[in-house]
C-alpha cells in the first residue's frame, strides 16, 4: 500500500436521500488504515447506506467522500475493485455456479478478459477456501448450500479480492456461533498482520467491541459518535441509541468492554 | 478450458454432420457421399465432378442450403438471445420474446400483410421481413421508455413493461386479423413461424445482423457470470453492471428481431435451449453461450429437416420445435429433481 499516514477514507459533510427526511445527514468522519472499524447501530440508522456511500454504489446528494484523497465517485470501477472488496447482505446468487467458480469470481478484477487464471489468482481462492472452511464444498453448487454456507462463500469470495480495504455488511447474519467467531477472528488477523482495513456491520455489540478498533455508531441517520472502542461502548450510549439496558465492564484480560444485557 | 472446447467440438461436429444429412435429404434425394463431393467442390471452386446428377449442384446450393443455413442462425440466434435474456434478468424462465419483441414482430407482419390485402401492392417477400424487424424494434424502444423511471432497469420492470406493451400489440394483431377476414391464415401461418422457401438474401440479412451481435455477447460473456451475484456485487468487482445491462438487452433483441423476422415467431428454443444446457453444463456463460448457439442451431434444423424432408405435409415449425424438445426436456427436469432429493 501506498497510501502513506494520510486517512483513507474522508467522509465530508455526506447527506444521502431523495425524500424530506433524509437517510443519512451531515456525516463527517475520517477513517484511517490498518484498524478494524465496527459500524453499529439500530435498524433502520443508515449503516448499509453509509457502506453504499464508502462503496461507491450509491453517491452522496451532498457532500463528498474521498479515498485516498480521491473522490469515490472518480474513480474507474476496475480500478476500485481492486483497491476495495465488499461483501452485501443480500445471499442471493441467481445461477448453477460452484464454491471454486463464485470464489474465483473476486478475482475478476485482476485477470484480463479471455485469461485463465493465474497460478497467484488459484492460490488466493485456494487459501480463502479454507480460510472459510469450505474447502471440501468448492465443487457443490452455490444453489444448494445453507445460508450459512453461503456467506462464508461470499466472504471468502472478497478475500480471494486481496484488497487493502474490505466492507462487510452483517458478514456473520446467518452464522452459528462457531463460524461467526472463525470470521471475526479472520478478520482480525489479517488487520493485525497484513495491515488491511476492515469496515463491518455488526449487530452484536459485544462481539464489535472485542474485535474492533473503533466503532462507529449511527442514529437515525447521522453520525452519534466515532473513536476509539474503550471510550465508544458505554451503558449510557447502549441506552440511548439501541434502547437497551446494559451492563458494561472491562475484560481486563482483553483489555476491552464487554457487554452484557439486561433482560429484566 | 481443455472440457470446454472438447463440447463445444462434439457439438459443432453434430451440427456439421446433421448439415451435410440434411442436404441430401428432400423431395429428391441425394446420397451423403455426393453432398460432401458437390460441397467440396464448391469451397474449393471445382466444378461439381462428373457422373453426379447434373440438378443436384442447383438444388444443394440454391434450394437446401438457404433454407439450412437460415435454420442454423435463427436457430442459434434464438437460443443465444435466450441464454442472454435468462441471464441479464436472473430468471431462468426468461426468453428472448420477454420483452415483447416477438408481438412487435408479430404485429409488422400482419400489418405488411392486411395491406397487402387491402390493395397496397409491395411484394410481401421484403415487406413482412422489414415490417417485422421494424415492429421488433419499435416494441424495444418503447419498453424501455417505459422501464426508463428505472434508472437501474431492473427485471421486474422491464419485464412488466414487456408485458404491458405486449398485451396492447396483441390486441392490435387481434383486431389486423378480424379484418383479415377469410385471409386470416396467411397471417397464422406466419404467427406459427416457418423456414419455407428462404433465399440466400435473407440468409444474408440474418447474418449481417446475427454476427455482430454474437461477437459482442460472447465479448461480455465473463461480465454477465458475474452479474449474476447481483448488482452491487459485480459493481465493486469492476462491471459495470447497468451499461452492459442494457446494451446486452439491446443487442439481444435486436438479433431476436432479425431472426423474427425471416422466421417468423418460434418459440420454445430460446426458452429451452439456454435451460437444458445450463443444467447440463453449468451457469458459466464463456460455455453455455457458444453451446447455446451450436445446440439451437441443432434443434432447429433437425426440427426443419423433419419437417421438409421427413413428413408428408410440412407442419409449422415451431410445433415441431416443441414437440422434439419437450418430452426431452422434461425427462432431463425430471432425472435433475429426483438427483437433487438425495
Amino acid at each position: 500500500m501506498t497510501s502513506g499516514d494520510g486517512p483513507l477514507f474522508v467522509v465530508d459533510r455526506c447527506s444521502f436521500g431523495y425524500t424530506a427526511t433524509p437517510v443519512l445527514a451531515g456525516i463527517s468522519m475520517e477513517l484511517h488504515p490498518g484498524r478494524f472499524y465496527g459500524l453499529l447501530g439500530p435498524n433502520g440508522s443508515g449503516k448499509t447506506t453509509l457502506l453504499d456511500l464508502l462503496t461507491g454504489a450509491a453517491k452522496p446528494v451532498d457532500g463528498r467522500i474521498t479515498l485516498h484523497g480521491r473522490e469515490v465517485a472518480g474513480y474507474d470501477k476496475a480500478a476500485l475493485a481492486r483497491l476495495v472488496a465488499v461483501v452485501p447482505q443480500d445471499l442471493h446468487i441467481s445461477f448453477d455456479f460452484t464454491v471454486y467458480d463464485v470464489v474465483m469470481m473476486g478475482r475478476h478484477p485482476f485477470i484480463p478478459r479471455f485469461s485463465q487464471p493465474a497460478q497467484e489468482d488459484i492460490d488466493l481462492v485456494q487459501a480463502a477456501l479454507a480460510e472459510m472452511d469450505i474447502g471440501t464444498l468448492q465443487h457443490r453448487s452455490v444453489l444448494h448450500l445453507s445460508g450459512g454456507e453461503r456467506q462464508r462463500v461470499l466472504v471468502a469470495r472478497a478475500l480471494a479480492q486481496n484488497t487493502p480495504v474490505l466492507l462487510l455488511d452483517e458478514p456473520t447474519a446467518s452464522l452459528d456461533i462457531r463460524h461467526t467467531l472463525d470470521i471475526m477472528k479472520i478478520l482480525r488477523r489479517k488487520v493485525t498482520e497484513t495491515g488491511i482495513t476492515v469496515i463491518a456491520t455488526i449487530h452484536d455489540l459485544d462481539l464489535a467491541s472485542v474485535f474492533c478498533d473503533e466503532l462507529i455508531v449511527l442514529h437515525d441517520g447521522s453520525l452519534y459518535c466515532h473513536g476509539p472502542v474503550g471510550s465508544v461502548m458505554t451503558a449510557p450510549l447502549i441506552r440511548e441509541v439501541f434502547a437497551a439496558e446494559a451492563l458494561v465492564f472491562t475484560d481486563e484480560l482483553l483489555g476491552k468492554p464487554r457487554v452484557q444485557y439486561r433482560y429484566a | 478450458m481443455t472440457r470446454q472446447l472438447t463440447i463445444l467440438l462434439l457439438l459443432l461436429l453434430l451440427l456439421a454432420g446433421l448439415v451435410t444429412i440434411a442436404t441430401g435429404l428432400g423431395y429428391i434425394h441425394i446420397p451423403v457421399g455426393q453432398v460432401i463431393e458437390i460441397g467440396f467442390a464448391r469451397l474449393t471452386g471445382n466444378p461439381p465432378p462428373s457422373g453426379i446428377d447434373s440438378r443436384f449442384p442447383v438444388i444443394i446450393t440454391d434450394i437446401r442450403l438457404p433454407r439450412i443455413v437460415a435454420a442454423t442462425l435463427v436457430g442459434g440466434g434464438l437460443a443465444v438471445a435466450g441464454g442472454v435474456f435468462q441471464a441479464l434478468l436472473l430468471n431462468p424462465l426468461a426468453d428472448p420474446y420477454t420483452l415483447g419483441v416477438s408481438s412487435g414482430a408479430a404485429f409488422g407482419a400482419s400489418l405488411a400483410i392486411i395491406l397487402s390485402l387491402f390493395g397496397i401492392a409491395l411484394p410481401l417477400s421484403w415487406t413482412v421481413p422489414f415490417f417485422a424487424f421494424a415492429g421488433a424494434l419499435a416494441t424495444l424502444v418503447v419498453v424501455f421508455s417505459l422501464a426508463a423511471t428505472d434508472s437501474r432497469l431492473s427485471s421486474n420492470t422491464l419485464i412488466l413493461a414487456g408485458v404491458i406493451v405486449a398485451a396492447i400489440l396483441s390486441a392490435g394483431i387481434g383486431f389486423i386479423k378480424y379484418m383479415a377476414d377469410e385471409e386470416v391464415s396467411i397471417i397464422i401461418f406466419w404467427l406459427m413461424g416457418s423456414l419455407v422457401g428462404k433465399t440466400w438474401q435473407e440468409v444474408l440479412l440474418v447474418l449481417t445482423i446475427t454476427l455482430p451481435c454474437l461477437l459482442v455477447i460472447f465479448y461480455f460473456a465473463r461480465d454477465l457470470n458475474i452479474m449474476a451475484l447481483g448488482e452491487k456485487t459485480a459493481d465493486s468487482l469492476g462491471v459495470e453492471s447497468i451499461k452492459v445491462r442494457k446494451l446486452l438487452l439491446t443487442v439481444a433483441t435486436l438479433m431476436t428481431a432479425g431472426c423474427v423476422a425471416i422466421s417468423g415467431i418460434i418459440g420454445f428454443i430460446g426458452l429451452i435451449v439456454p435451460h437444458l444446457l445450463r443444467l447440463l453444463l453449468g451457469a458459466d456463460n464463456r460455455l453455455l453461450l457458444p453451446a447455446c448457439f451450436l445446440a439451437g442451431s441443432i434443434l432447429l434444423l433437425a426440427a426443419d429437416t423433419v419437417t421438409r424432408a421427413l413428413l408428408p405435409h410440412e407442419i409449422p415449425i415451431g410445433v415441431l420445435t416443441a414437440l422434439i424438445g419437450g418430452p426431452f426436456f422434461c425427462y432431463i427436469f425430471r432425472k435433475r429433481q429426483l438427483g437433487r432429493g438425495r
